[in-house]
């Protein structure tokens, strides 16, 4: 468990270090998480990585619970926003109004294109 | 402490144990009710532990800065939990790989019409340049988005409000829409939860189903790097 989340945590670290390094317009956390995705992949090629946290469901388990509880995790960022509810004072309505609409907009866009592409591409295999 | 029961009140106040107590807690029971009512989307639990603890502190008198001393604890968690989606993404890698460009296609198409509808229907409700501008970037992390509204020279706190509400209102309303649209391909209905709602958007659709919340990590992850490019280019071809 220890081992598991050192390695989660090493990932992240990793990710940090090289986004501020090169000034990459992405999460650290991403990058983090490309790494253990390469690592975990990394080990289904190579027996000598499948030990301590790569080993039998070591870092599997422990990312598990991490995610477990994912919602959990952004309310401390959530009752900030209940603290600086004033500055949508002036214009409150208008931007919940507005943000509403475009996400549904947004929704709708990702999933019918994926929808289309994707029914797109079975018909090729049909043919 | 006996005779004066108010010094025990202040001693715990400032403690950050009180407050990652009461965080826990607090969620512990709107999770709770999310379970019994079968994940409704109206029970989002951080929608309801939000603001419970926000009307909390605010009745107690105490400052976001006390409360966050025994939050960040919860708080850092966000960072490895992002790492830690490396682990369903590699149990599903074949689903994924074999998605491959459904995805990209609708990563483009996403990114464009989140940002683009944004920026048209609040220039349409009249609001001033600076609010538009930090609204832009609204459907990504709220680190990232802060960091495009500054390099606009916008309201970085404006951001990352816009970027919870949004947050909040996809995790709500994603469920009771793709119902009515009768799409029922888990992996379309996760990436877009994902690319308009970031984070919460994929806690909702981790609670939905594996597929959707594997998909809705990929569509989060690679949203923030989209946006990061497009924001700055709507801006300037879109706003006066």
């Amino acid at each position: 468990m220890l081992a598991s989340l050192s390695l989660i945590l090493l990932c992240q670290l990793t990710g940090e270090a090289v986004v501020r390094g090169l000034g990459l317009p992405l999460p650290g956390p991403v990058l983090g998480l490309l790494l253990l995705l390469t690592l975990l992949l990394a080990r289904d090629r190579f027996a000598l990585l499948a030990h301590g946290p790569l080993g039998k469901d070591g870092v599997e388990s422990a990312s598990k619970g991490l995610l477990a509880h994912l919602s959990l995790l952004f309310v401390p960022a959530g009752v900030g926003v209940v603290q600086e509810l004033d500055l949508l004072a002036s214009h409150g309505i208008a931007i919940v109004l507005v943000l509403a609409l475009s996400v549904v907009v947004t929704l709708l866009a990702t999933v019918l294109t994926f929808r289309l592409v994707s029914r797109l591409l079975k018909q090729q295999d049909f043919r | 402490m006996k005779d004066n029961p108010f010094s025990l009140w202040v001693y715990l106040s400032q403690s950050p144990l009180l407050w990652l107590t009461v965080t826990l807690l607090v969620y512990a029971a709107t999770d709770a009710v999310s379970l019994a009512t079968r994940r409704h989307p109206f029970a989002n639990p951080v929608l309801h532990a939000m603001w419970i603890i926000g009307a909390f502190l605010l009745a107690t008198h105490t400052s976001y800065t006390t409360y966050f001393a025994g939050a960040q604890f919860v708080h850092f968690l966000l960072g490895p939990a992002t790492v830690a989606l490396a682990v369903p993404l590699y149990e599903n890698r074949k689903r994924v790989v074999s998605s491959i460009v459904p995805m990209l296609v609708a990563l483009i198409a996403g990114s464009v019409a989140a940002v683009v509808s944004v920026v048209l229907l609040a220039e349409l409700a009249g609001l001033p340049r600076d609010v538009v501008l930090s609204l832009a970037p609204k459907s990504v992390t709220a680190g990232v988005a802060m960091g495009i509204a500054e390099s606009l020279h916008a309201d970085p706190s404006l951001a990352a409000v816009a970027v919870i509400l949004t947050g909040i209102m996809g995790a709500i309303i994603v469920t009771p829409l793709m119902n009515r649209t009768g799409i029922t391909d888990y992996r379309a209905r996760g990436f877009a939860a994902g690319l308009a709602a970031h984070g919460i958007g994929t806690a909702r659709a981790f609670q939905v189903d594996e597929i959707a919340g594997v998909f809705s990590g990929i569509a989060m992850s690679l949203n923030a790097l989209v946006t990061s490019f497009l924001v700055p280019l709507v801006v300037t071809l879109l706003v006066r």
